[in-house]
Parts: structure tokens; C-alpha cells; sequence
């Protein structure tokens, strides 16, 4: 068996002869592998589905480059394809209005929000702004806990949330608090939830009309399967998002879901969380994530 | 004449159902091949979905998922897995199950790397009732599991469950603490740990056949617990870990509350893929 894509398509065309134009027969043959390496790094089912599509029209009657087999030719144009798809340029966080702004961290249980605002506090601390933590997790056991102790290690101020306040009211009470502290971005860590919990989805409703986020991050998990889709919908449906980040990179994950979720919604992915620790965050690459997607 | 010929679209429809339920490529395509073996037998959708039904059954080796009485006093359970998938919410919800059975639970907070994770496990250990062992945040993990199975001999206790932190199976110095934790065990116990549960996320797609592997590979797994199945993930790539390494599932976690936690019922589990 060949792991490697390339070997594989090259073991398709091997048929093809020498050097020619690659035609409508042998590039199915060839995209049947290519949708297998997709679904295998857990691209949604239908959005193999339509990449194929799109990679074969592009490929159709193209000359195979003297210095390329025909597999390496369509795994070429796969890869750019698929590069192109998830982004050309490193998008940033929208940081823009009155200050202090806010950016609010949303998603399902466990898939590394509040490890996340922690990290985007250094990030932004390096690059001169004044962040500001806020728990607004007041479900999960010492989820508040966790917050304040980052806080307390990355020497930012955390505001005091207590479990037997509302979230929103947390929230409005934290603008005024980072202000006074001279911050001019609030970080909101909001608890994991369902995106089918219609209760927990329209309290992150009322937590961003009453602070008016400048983005909303949707921290998704690298090695989320088929599902990925359904979630990514809804939250960017319920709640507009501003972007992605990826958490979770750092194990031996494909990330396909990185592939469904920016075509399901369109949104850019912003970073990837590369480790536990608060310094392990970088912006997100889009041609290693299509390689990473092939298994390359 | 009478007998619908299965046609691609239902052929793809399978398919589709299959795959986005996490099944894996090939796991599917096996399916679909077995399924085409035996079409002649096949006359309707029905049919066709009761078929694939019992091929995931028997995939599943759900014969070994008798649930034999605990041997040892105390009975050592370690809890391992990947970052977030809800570890430690699962000992919470499984001290909470086995004080209803009128056992004595005592729980080991070995997670002393994540921040507040032994203030998260501690109002666990509230809510269940059961007793708790903890160090200092960054003490070595072996040493409170070594603690806590001591203790839990001196107080006459059941069960002793061992909270771990998440980490990556792909991260060797880990894995190597983590059979360091289970040496300890050994020391403080000569059989123990007893079970070894892998906890895997439903939403996690096919890196879990990964986790399982190199958790096993390091550990030896005895038992899966799926969580997060109230969310919209079918779990699928789990019938593809029990049969590759023929661990049993046993539990499935469905909620964040104390009692969202339920032994595993293949039926149940296999008619909801197809829900
Ligand atoms: N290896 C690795 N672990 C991560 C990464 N990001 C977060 N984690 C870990 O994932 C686990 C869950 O992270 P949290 O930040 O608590 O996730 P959360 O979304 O806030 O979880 P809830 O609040 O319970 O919904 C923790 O063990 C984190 O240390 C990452 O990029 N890589
Ligand atoms: N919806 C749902 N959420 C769950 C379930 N089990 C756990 N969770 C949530 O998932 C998140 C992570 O759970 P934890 O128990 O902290 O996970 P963990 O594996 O101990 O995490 P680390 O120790 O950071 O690796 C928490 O928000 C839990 O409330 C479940 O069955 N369903
Ligand atoms: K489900
Ligand atoms: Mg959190
Ligand atoms: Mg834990």
C-alpha cells in the first residue's frame, strides 16, 4: 500500500504512458484516490464530493508537465486547488472599533476556548495592546478557576466572575472593569456548548448585542470527523463569526475539518493552537494545511 | 417482478449515511462490498438497513461486553485520553453511578499539570460523594496515584478511580509519564490499575483509530468510554477501534450533568447511526 498520495496516483496512471493530456477516464481514476486521502482526513462526505468536482474541470485536458508524472500533475493541481480554498493570505483579528473591544472565544465542550483566550492575551500583549481576560463560563466545575489561574501566570488582569453570576451580566460589568484597568481588548471565554442547545446558543446571542464583539472566534478541535460541518453552520448561522481558529494541530491529525468548515462557511481560519502551552499559537498556513489534508 | 433492485442512489445513500457517521473509508467500503454479496437476499431499503445493522453488530464483538464483578478491593480504574474529550467529567459522572450502587469510591486527582484541574475534579468528587486525593499543582502524577490506591487500602474503599491529564498520544514524553503513573500503581497495589479507560470524543473523526492505537500500544486499554453523544456526532469510528483492537466499549456519556452517563447498548447505538 502506498501512504503517499503521489505514490498512489502514480500507481493509477501508470497505465499512461509516458507523458500526454491527461483525459476525462484517467482522472477519475486518479480523483477516486484523491477523494479517498479526503475522506480519509475526515473531509466532509459532500464537500469531497464537490472539491473533486472542481479539481476535474480544472485538470481536464491539461498538458502533463515534462518534469511531473501525471500523478504528481494532479496532485499538483490538487494541492493548489486546495490551498486556494482555504485561504490565500493570514488573516488577523479584527480589532477594530471603540475601544476597549471585545472578542468573544464560542464552541463545543473541551475543544480548547479558554486555553485559547489565554493565548491570544500574549499574543496581543506582544503586539502592544492591553488584553483583558473575562470567564464567562459559569457551568463548567472551576472553569472560572482555570481562567484566573492563565491570568495569574501571564501576569494579565482577569475579571472577578463568580459561578452565581449571569453570564451576560458578567460581560457588560467587564467592559467597564477592563476600562478602568486601561485594557482595550476584552478576551470572553464563554462556556462549550452544543450547537443544537438553542438555550446556550442565544445566551452567546445576548452576550454579543450587549458587547458588540469586534470578532467572534469559533475554536474548533483539529481532529473533529464528519461533524464538523453541522457545527461550523451553526454557529456562523446563529451567530455570524468572524473566523476560525484551530486548536489541537500539534498531534498526528489530518485536519480535514479545517477543509469543510472554511467551505461551509467561508470564514477565514485565523491561527492554530500547536500545544498546551500559552505560547504554542501560530497563524494558520493554508498550503501546510492542504498538504497535511493529502497526508504529504 | 416485485423485488426492487437496490439502485445506486440507495447504494449511495448507504454510503453517505456511512461515512458521515465516521465510520471510515474502508470500514465503509467493507460494509458496502458485504452488503453486495448478499444482495440477492435484499429486496427492500428495510432490509438493506436491518443487513448492515447486524454486520456492524457483529463488528463490534459486543459478546465480550459482559460486565464481570470487580475481582479486587479497592478496584483501580485509570482514566486516560487526549486533551478535552472529557475525562474527567466521566470520572465525576461514574463515582456518581457507583455511589448509587452503595460503593465506596475515592478519587485520585493525578491531573497536576492542567490549570485548575484538581479544583475541577474536586467539586466532582463533591457531587458523587467520594473521597479525594490530591497534591500540590505540578506534583508528580505517580505519586498521587500511588497516594490514592494507598489510601484507598487503609479506608476500605471499592473503587478508586484515577483522574490523568490530557495529552496527545503522539507526544512520547507523555506516554512515557504515563506508564510511569502505571508502575506506581503496581507498587501500590500488585495488580492494579484493574481497568484502563480510554476516553474518546464522538466528534473526533478517524484520528481516534490513532489514540487508540498508541494509547494501547503504551498502556493496554481495557475499556472505551464515548462521550459528547447529545451533540449531533454519530461516533461512528468506534466500531472500527473495537474491531481492530477488540476493546470493548462500555460507556457513553450524553450530557455534562452527573447522571448523563450510560452503560453501552449496542442496539441502541447502532440504531442511532441510522436515526
Ligand atoms: N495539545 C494541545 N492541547 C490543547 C490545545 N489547546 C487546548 N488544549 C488542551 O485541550 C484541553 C481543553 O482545553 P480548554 O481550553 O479547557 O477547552 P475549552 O474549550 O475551554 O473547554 P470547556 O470550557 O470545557 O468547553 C486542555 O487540556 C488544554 O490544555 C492545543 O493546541 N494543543
Ligand atoms: N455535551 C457533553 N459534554 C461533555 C460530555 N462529557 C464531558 N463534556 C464536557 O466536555 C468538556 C471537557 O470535559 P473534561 O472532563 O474537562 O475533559 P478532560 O478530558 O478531563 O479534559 P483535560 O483534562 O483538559 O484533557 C467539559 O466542558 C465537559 O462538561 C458529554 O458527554 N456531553
Ligand atoms: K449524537
Ligand atoms: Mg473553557
Ligand atoms: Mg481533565
Amino acid at each position: 500500500m502506498f501512504d503517499n498520495l503521489s505514490g498512489r496516483l502514480d500507481a493509477v496512471f501508470k497505465k499512461l504512458k509516458g507523458h500526454g493530456k491527461l483525459t476525462e477516464k484517467n482522472i477519475e481514476e486518479g480523483l477516486k484516490e484523491v477523494r479517498m486521502a479526503l475522506l480519509e482526513a475526515d473531509v466532509h462526505y459532500k464537500v469531497a464530493k464537490q472539491f473533486i468536482a472542481g479539481v476535474k474541470d480544472r485538470a481536464l485536458g491539461q498538458e502533463v508537465m515534462k518534469s511531473l508524472t501525471p500523478g504528481q500533475q494532479v496532485v499538483k493541481i490538487v494541492n493548489d486547488e486546495l490551498t486556494e480554498l482555504m485561504g490565500s493570505s493570514h488573516e488577523a483579528l479584527n480589532l477594530e472599533g471603540t475601544k476597549p473591544v471585545s472578542v468573544m472565544m464560542i464552541g463545543l465542550q473541551g475543544a480548547g476556548k479558554t486555553t485559547t483566550a489565554g493565548k491570544l492575551a500574549i499574543y496581543l500583549r506582544k503586539k502592544g495592546e492591553k488584553p483583558y481576560l473575562v470567564p464567562a463560563d459559569v457551568y463548567r466545575p472551576a472553569a472560572i478557576d482555570q481562567l484566573k489561574k492563565l491570568g495569574q501566570q501571564l501576569e494579565i488582569p482577569v475579571y472577578p466572575s463568580e459561578t452565581n453570576m449571569d453570564p451576560v451580566d458578567i460581560c457588560r460589568k467587564a467592559q467597564v472593569a477592563a476600562q478602568k484597568a486601561g485594557c482595550n481588548t476584552l478576551l470572553i471565554d464563554t462556556a462549550g456548548r452544543l450547537h443544537i442547545d438553542e438555550e446556550l446558543m442565544g445566551e452567546l446571542l445576548r452576550i454579543r448585542d450587549v458587547v458588540k464583539p469586534s470578532d467572534i472566534l469559533l475554536i474548533a478541535d483539529a481532529m473533529t470527523g464528519q461533524d464538523a460541518v453541522n457545527i461550523a453552520k451553526s454557529f456562523d448561522d446563529a451567530l455570524n463569526i468572524g473566523g476560525v481558529i484551530l486548536s489541537k494541530m500539534d498531534g498526528d491529525a489530518r485536519g480535514g475539518a479545517a477543509l469543510s468548515i472554511k467551505s461551509i462557511t467561508g470564514k477565514p481560519i485565523k491561527f492554530i493552537g500547536v500545544g498546551e502551552k500559552l505560547n504554542e499559537l501560530e497563524p494558520f498556513h493554508p498550503d501546510r494545511m492542504a498538504s497535511s489534508i493529502l497526508g504529504m | 417482478r416485485g423485488k426492487r433492485k437496490i439502485d445506486d442512489d440507495l447504494l449511495e445513500e448507504i454510503e453517505e449515511l456511512l461515512i458521515t457517521s465516521d465510520m471510515g473509508v474502508q470500514t465503509s467500503i467493507d460494509l458496502m462490498d458485504k452488503i453486495k454479496k448478499q444482495s440477492s437476499k435484499i429486496s427492500n431499503a428495510h432490509d438493506l438497513k436491518n443487513i448492515i445493522k447486524s454486520e456492524i453488530y457483529n463488528l463490534m464483538n459486543t459478546d465480550q461486553y459482559i460486565n464481570e464483578p470487580p475481582l479486587s478491593k479497592p478496584h483501580v480504574i485509570m482514566v486516560v485520553g487526549v486533551n478535552g474529550v472529557g475525562k474527567t467529567t466521566t470520572i465525576g459522572k461514574l463515582a456518581a453511578k457507583l455511589k448509587n450502587d452503595n460503593k465506596k469510591v475515592l478519587i485520585a486527582a493525578a491531573d497536576t499539570f492542567r490549570a485548575a484541574a484538581v479544583e475541577q475534579i474536586s467539586l466532582w468528587s463533591q457531587k458523587a460523594g467520594a473521597d479525594i486525593v490530591k497534591h500540590r499543582e505540578n506534583a508528580d502524577p505517580a505519586a498521587v496515584a500511588y497516594d490514592g490506591i494507598e489510601a484507598a487500602i487503609a479506608r476500605g474503599k471499592d473503587y478508586v478511580i484515577i483522574d490523568t491529564a490530557g495529552r496527545l498520544h503522539t507526544k512520547v514524553n507523555l506516554m512515557e509519564e504515563l506508564k510511569k503513573i502505571k508502575r506506581a500503581m503496581g507498587k501500590a497495589m500488585a495488580d492494579a490499575p484493574h481497568e484502563i479507560l480510554l476516553v474518546l470524543d464522538a466528534t473526533t473523526g478517524q484520528n481516534a483509530l490513532s489514540q487508540a492505537r498508541l494509547f494501547h500500544e503504551a498502556i493496554g486499554i481495557t475499556g472505551i468510554a464515548l462521550t459528547k453523544l447529545d451533540g449531533t456526532a454519530k461516533g461512528g469510528v468506534v466500531i472500527s477501534i473495537c474491531n481492530t483492537f477488540e476493546i470493548p466499549l462500555k460507556y457513553i456519556g450524553v450530557g455534562e450533568k452527573i447522571d448523563d452517563l450510560q452503560i453501552f447498548d449496542p442496539k441502541k447505538f447502532i440504531d442511532a447511526l441510522f436515526a
